[in-house]
């Protein structure tokens, strides 16, 4: 294992609250459970990556964090996850989407300009006057390192910028409407290894005032901008801690089977 | 001695089998597979380009004979103004009713629609309808809408039997247009929160409208030349328009709805089945015009639908 570990990025989670709280969690689709009696803590304003296998349901869980998992039919939960200690279940589905933003895997700018992209969210949320939109405007694209780039050319589609430029706008969306957790799906491995990092700059910057949870197949990704990661395998969360301590001193040998790549 | 590396730069003669056989069998197989297909469309745009040239060549003449599309037709000159008129529009208040009632239904079947047999019912039954014989559609509507609904011999009687036909194609297109937009794109809708209305107005209908647009244009140019269905349901007898009139319930009032009309298509079918002396080259004359108009939709359709995207993107 060379995944080197630079101990100035990793910030200690010892201590700090809890933002998202998972107690004996299960879900099932259909007859098949995804995820079985998982217990976790999100600490509040640090970066947590999920990593494990394909299929181990780090995803399902990420995406119930914003109850997506809402649009699968077959779908059946067990447990509770409680958001800034509210039972999300109990919760209006769209008001915790305004809570918790997402970024996804490939880059889904809506098909207006970049400044209707961005102003979206809070717009529904209530009138703006220009000055009020031109600030958070300005603020979630510089925020998203965008603003330089497209400052001048607020009016084009959305859809017209690079794959990466897209991602960076779909983050200044999420951010326009104040959340508190960025969830992110592997939101760079549908991108080239410059726009993956200034995405993973990103996640580190953003998750000092917000809390990101991200998932990815990356395990160099995971330890380079996590402080907290949990590994999953086939439904289960075999292993949670400091990412460092994970990395370099794994307690379950499942763990250290994954991180070695004696299976993937 | 070491002479591994030699070896590995010698050609590996061993590997290699005699499939010149092969090769010559499946290369054979691609010629003619490409001949025949390249025949097959040959046919098809020879056919297209013959009919075209022949209807162009026949009443080309006619078509372009000064005051042809700007004269109503009478005894001492020939024109079709009024028959011109008369299809365009015909043809916007088929729109105007099918365009909505379409959307509606399209939008209802991909966003709103359970997964179940009364949807699954409803879908066969759209696409039934337009499998429909477009007689039998006329019959229904001069029953129905002339008698029944009371509305006489009429545009508005005619447009709803247009109607009839349209939904269907144009359901099946924007259902198509809808369900084409990429799954990424409904996935941030509802991570934001965005009810199933937003969702579809906001980033479905604006995604799919290129689409949209040329499916429309495109029923648009078969609505244009139907001939069938009017003909029991607006009339053929030639419409005599006053375009100063201002009294909109006169049947000479041009915008007037409950006023029979006589489009091109029915034009061509009266003046084919009560010849008079004459009526032949003004029968060529509006064909000609007729698929002129029904070619230029169809360029319509690909130039709107190409510069939709392109603003899609762009702008």
């Amino acid at each position: 294992m060379d995944t080197t570990i630079n101990e100035d990025v990793h910030r200690s989670i010892e201590g700090v609250g809890s933002m998202i709280s998972i107690r004996d969690f299960n879900l099932w689709y259909g007859d098949f459970q995804a995820l079985k009696h998982i217990s976790l803590e999100i600490p509040e304003n640090r970066a947590t990556a999920f990593i494990g296998p394909s299929g181990c349901g780090k995803s399902t869980l990420l995406r119930t964090f914003n109850r997506m998992c809402d649009f699968v039919e077959t779908v059946r939960t067990e447990g509770t996850i409680a958001f800034a200690g509210e039972d999300i279940f109990q919760m209006d589905a769209n008001a915790l989407r305004v809570y918790v933003g997402m970024v996804f895997q490939h880059p889904n700018p809506f098909p207006m300009s970049i400044r209707d992209n961005v102003l979206y969210g809070p717009r529904r949320m209530g009138r703006m006057s220009r000055a009020e939109e031109d600030e958070v405007l300005e603020r979630c694209l510089t925020r998203a390192a965008l603003w330089d780039e497209v400052k001048d050319d607020l009016g084009k589609s959305g859809l017209g910028l690079s794959g990466g430029q897209q991602q960076r706008l779909c983050i200044a969306r999420a951010l326009a409407t104040d959340p508190s957790v960025l969830l992110m799906d592997e939101p760079t491995s549908a991108l080239d290894p410059i726009s993956t990092s200034m995405i993973e700059e990103l996640m580190m910057q953003l998750s000092e005032d917000h809390t990101v949870v991200v998932v990815t197949h990356n395990m160099e990704q995971a330890a380079r901008v996590a402080d907290k990661t949990c590994f999953f395998y086939l439904g289960e969360l075999i292993e949670a801690g400091p990412t460092k301590e994970l990395f370099s001193n794994p307690k379950e040998k499942l763990t250290n089977d994954y991180l070695t790549g004696r299976f993937s | 001695m070491d002479n591994r590396t030699a070896t590995a730069q010698a050609p590996a003669a061993g590997a290699r089998r005699d499939l010149s056989a092969h090769v010559k069998r499946i290369g054979r197989q691609d010629k003619i597979a490409t001949g025949i297909l390249t025949a097959i469309v040959a046919f098809v745009l020879l056919l297209l380009a013959g009919i075209i040239l022949y209807i162009l060549v026949r009443g080309g003449g006619t078509a372009l004979t000064p005051g042809f599309l700007t004269n109503p037709s009478s005894a001492e000159v020939s024109g079709i103004l009024y028959q011109l008129f008369d299809s365009f529009y015909m043809l916007i208040i088929t729109l105007l009713i099918s365009v909505p009632i379409s959307l509606g239904g399209a939008i209802f079947l991909v966003e709103y629609a359970p997964d179940n047999w009364v949807t699954s019912a409803a879908s066969t039954a759209i696409e039934t309808l337009s499998s429909l014989p477009s007689i039998v559609v006329g019959m229904f509507g001069s029953l129905f809408f002339v008698v029944v609904m009371g509305w006489g011999i009429s545009i508005i009687s005619g447009a709803v039997a247009l109607t009839m036909f349209n939904i269907p194609i144009l359901v099946r297109t924007i259902q198509q247009a809808l369900e084409d937009v990429p799954r990424s794109q409904r996935d941030a809708a509802l991570a934001m929160g965005l009810t199933r209305w937003e969702t579809t107005v906001n980033v479905l209908l604006p995604a799919a409208m290129p689409a949209i647009v040329t499916g429309i244009v495109i029923s648009a140019g078969r609505v244009f030349g139907e001939a069938a269905a009017l003909i029991f349901t607006s009339g053929s007898a030639p419409s005599r328009l006053n375009f100063a009139s201002t009294d909109l319930m006169s049947p000479t009032n041009p915008f007037n709805i409950f006023r029979p009309a006589c489009t091109l298509a029915v034009y061509i079918w009266r003046l084919t089945s009560e010849p008079t002396p004459g009526s032949a080259e003004i029968v060529w004359g509006t064909a000609t015009v007729l698929i002129v108009c029904v070619l230029l939709f169809n360029v319509l359709a690909r130039v709107l639908g190409k510069f939709l995207a392109r603003r899609l993107t762009a702008e």
